[in-house]
């Protein structure tokens, strides 16, 4: 793939990737969340097509026009997100697409599925209905329907993400099975432990581009986790010193489990003070959305404390925790942050709608909510041509202003913003980060959750790094030192806090 | 922006028509005067336009019991069982309220009783739905046969009139349990408590909190509840208050109507407010006009019965198709944005 770009509204996923695989090799596709892995792969796989850049197969250039030209060219893809019918079984799964064969002896398929799950280990029922199986089944599936097809170049988005570990194991023996016969594999992921165990070669992404490509013999994690998360320069951001003051956050020995059940935190605990910005850093994954989602009310801890200034709020709904002055600057900005199809005075009520003055017993008073949103958007140049308009139209940039002046203007104690800038301009990553300070400096404690340590380094008073659902280490900023943080990323754990010194 | 808004449900309906006339015409009849008749029974006289209003009545009230959770993305398919019992508990009221004997003294009972009678039917879907997360599609629709059932076992037994010669019905209510009219007409008091419920309904939704949250869920779920809003009390508030809108709606029918509880008290209202509440875009005041459409449409169905000896099916077949132009118009629109 050569000089590929893609662009969506408001964002480059790919901008000029050259990316190659070679016969029977095992390649990584390595980066954060929204480095433009998927995108990438979704180009080679004729889902999406590339604004600029040429494909080219065995030095024959290539056009895909949808995924069925290339399945005929011998491309698969196993997506994050299983397409599976799951009323049908196993066979006719594997049957579904293929238009060669009209007429399917049972027989001979059955035997042809048991041939291929027999030789792979990839053990699956192909009278079973896709609805009685496990993820891990699911996925075994997926990658025999890519077999079926014959597939030579076979892509995997995040494959382990629902495996249990003996599950990796087999697929990894898989996988490792088809590269010796000369099939090519390309795998995304952001787990360095994946990547050392199986790759031979590795492509680093990060913000759509490439950072580099590498042989696995030649990499290290620390090396690898430093091309993922950011360069060596700093980005400098305007930062003065603030006194730190009384302790606003407490957490000690947090427990929580993710989405799945597992668990997720494994006793968490610091502390963050008023006038500090406290980032934590780290690999996807490894527990920082749900630290920050426990300490918001809106996901139960299964052990351990949350204090805000000395008062216990562990599991308190997340309007008693609004309410004691904790702000939240959510992930996913246009899914949670916001109601896409409501206005923007809509929006910039969603948290206060249920206070005078905006309310009067039931009754919303629109002329008081009309002038907080007048104040709003002049004061945080939130620019909008009509208030009333729905504020699935504004674009990144515009819509982080209206969260962050949601979520600021009533000077909280405590803010609690995830990946801030994630997906905005320089302009609007600037200006975030302006408002942020401005907080700092007027006393709010700041957790500033980041999987970019540009944006940490360049912040935070002290930085926390997470691997595997525990803090291995807190540094002040100054003693921060890439190399090291990019260790301690890797799960290589030296652990190292420091406290913040109270003035 | 408002004319494009309209376009949609207008089209449908002139499509509609349009494949209607299609079916009419392989049936051996002239479309266009099967037409006429449908327009002539609803609007070609006072009475008509007063029986049009009549069918409008239990529609309003209906649709705004399905269209207040549908802002907040519950289907609440049940609205027609929800009348029945609205209507059960009238006639449980008319028939054995102690009071019987003073005027007017029993109605607001009548109207109480089957609010909360529609309220408790519709608040099992939304327990189920808001602690449990049973799909509330299916349960309201299936709680609409127990209702229907529950009004037989009623009628053929323990409220049979003992002189009705074995028809299955209840004895006529007193006076002072029906509920007034214009005189001479069948416009009764349940559309003074229609269009009163369209009022509070819009004013909930566009002036209070409650209404700001039912807006917001329905918008998106999880804004609503990093916003720290109550999900499940609110899904089953909103669930209590649409089944007592269409309880409401079976009063009228008992109260005024029919003056007692018998089979066939609805036509299908229940259903047909799916319809109304879908042509409206959702909007209270809207559904007040295509009430009275549908209604329209409703008798229109009668008179062609009667002038050219159709059977009423027409009438459904059209509102089927209706339905299917509003929903398909729906889907391609939100196909060209995609495609595009």
């Amino acid at each position: 793939m050569v000089g590929i770009t893609k662009r969506f509204p408001g964002v480059v996923a790919n901008d000029h990737v050259h990316f190659e695989v070679r016969r029977g090799e095992i390649h990584a596709l390595l980066g954060e969340n929204g480095a433009g892995k998927t995108t990438l792969m979704k180009i080679l796989y004729g889902f999406y097509r590339p604004d600029e850049g040429e494909i080219y197969l065995e030095g024959r250039r290539v056009l895909f026009r949808s995924p069925r030209d290339a399945i005929a060219h011998g491309i698969g893809m196993v997506f994050q997100h299983f397409m599976l019918v799951p009323s049908l079984t196993v066979m006719e799964n594997l049957l579904l697409g293929m238009d060669s064969c009209p007429f399917v002896l049972r027989q001979d398929l059955a035997r042809k599925i048991e041939d291929l799950s027999r030789r792979y280990g990839l053990r699956v029922d192909p009278g079973a209905k896709v609805w009685q199986l496990s993820v891990g089944e699911q996925q075994r599936v997926e990658v025999l329907k890519l077999l079926f097809r014959d597939a030579r170049i076979l892509i995997l988005d995040e494959p382990t993400s629902v495996l249990t570990p003996l599950e990796v194991r087999d697929l990894f023996a898989t996988l490792r099975q088809l590269a010796a016969e000369g099939r090519s594999i390309v795998l995304i992921t952001h787990k360095l432990d994946e990547v050392m165990d199986l790759a031979d070669r590795i492509t680093v992404l990060r913000a759509g581009r490439v950072v580099g490509t590498v042989e696995r013999a030649k990499a290290t994690k620390q090396d690898l986790a430093r091309m993922m998360v950011g360069r060596e320069t700093f980005l400098q951001a305007d930062r003065e010193p603030v006194p730190s003051g009384p302790v606003v956050l407490e957490v000690e020995g947090l427990g929580a489990r993710n989405d799945r059940g597992l668990l997720a935190l494994r006793g968490v605990s610091f502390e963050v003070r008023a006038g500090e910005i406290f980032g934590i850093s780290g690999v996807a994954g490894n527990g920082q959305r749900e630290l920050g989602e426990v300490i918001t009310g809106l996901r139960p801890a299964t052990s351990g404390r949350v204090r805000l200034l000395g008062q216990d709020v562990t599991n308190a709904p997340p309007r008693e925790i609004f309410r004691r002055g904790v702000s939240c600057i959510p992930e996913d900005r246009m899914g949670m942050g916001v109601a896409p199809g409501l206005s923007v005075v809509h929006n910039l009520l969603l948290k206060r709608y249920n206070v005078p003055p905006y309310c009067r017993g039931p009754l919303l008073d629109f002329a008081a909510v009309r002038a907080l949103a007048d104040q709003l958007i002049a004061q945080f140049d939130i620019l909008v041509p009509d208030r009333n308009l729905p504020v699935r139209h504004l674009s990144g940039g515009n819509l982080q202003r209206l969260l962050l002046a949601r979520e600021v203007h009533l000077s909280p104690r405590l803010i609690v913003a995830f990946h801030p800038t994630r997906g905005l301009d320089v302009a609007a990553a600037e200006a975030t980060h302006r408002i942020l300070l401005e907080q700092r400096k007027a006393g709010t404690a700041i957790l500033l959750i980041s999987e970019d340590l540009d944006e940490i380094l360049a912040l935070s008073d002290r930085i926390a790094v997470m691997y595997g659902g525990e803090i291995v280490g807190i540094l002040p900023r100054e003693a921060a030192d890439v190399e090291e943080i990019a260790l301690m990323m890797a799960g290589e754990r030296r652990p190292r806090v420091a406290q913040a010194v109270p003035v | 922006m408002k004319s494009r808004v309209l376009l949609g449900p207008v089209l449908s309906l002139l499509l509609a028509f349009l494949v209607g006339a299609a079916f009419l015409t392989m049936a051996g009849l002239n479309p266009l005067r099967a037409y006429a008749a449908i327009l002539e029974g609803p609007f070609g006289s006072w009475w008509g336009i007063s029986e049009t209003v009549v069918k409008a009545t239990p529609l309003i009230l209906t649709s705004l019991a399905v269209l207040l959770p549908a802002r907040m993305q519950l289907w609440n398919i049940g609205a027609e069982g929800q009348l029945h019992l609205g209507a059960i508990g009238a006639t449980w009221v008319a028939l054995f309220f102690p009071f019987r004997e003073r005027p007017f003294g029993m109605i607001p009972v009548m109207i109480v009783v089957g609010f909360i009678a529609g309220a408790l039917w519709a608040g099992i879907p939304g327990v189920l739905r808001a602690y449990l997360n049973v799909n509330e599609v299916i349960t309201t629709l299936m709680l609409n046969y127990v209702a229907l059932l529950w009004v037989d076992y009623l009628i053929y037994g323990p409220w049979k009139d003992p002189t009705s010669l074995g028809f299955p019905l209840t004895p006529t209510f007193p006076g002072s349990a029906r509920f007034p009219a214009i005189p001479g007409t069948r416009i009764h008091l349940g559309l003074l408590l229609g269009l009163s419920a369209v009022l509070a309904v819009s004013l909930i939704l566009e002036r209070t909190r409650w209404g700001f949250e039912i807006r917001v869920i329905g918008d998106n779920p999880s804004a609503a509840r990093y916003a720290g809003m109550n999900l499940a009390r609110n899904i089953l508030l909103t669930m209590v208050v649409a089944g007592g809108l269409a309880g409401l709606a079976g009063v009228g029918e008992v109260a005024a109507i029919q003056g007692r509880l018998q089979r066939g008290i609805s036509p299908g209202y229940g259903y047909t407010a799916i319809l109304v509440a879908w042509l409206a875009r959702l909007n209270p005041w809207a559904a007040v006009l295509v009430s009275f459409l549908l209604g329209g449409l409703l008798l229109g169905g009668d008179s062609l019965q009667i002038a050219l000896g159709v059977p009423v099916s027409v009438v459904y077949l059209l509102q089927g198709l209706i339905f299917f132009f509003v929903l398909g118009g729906d889907a391609l629109m939100r196909l060209r944005g995609v495609v595009k």
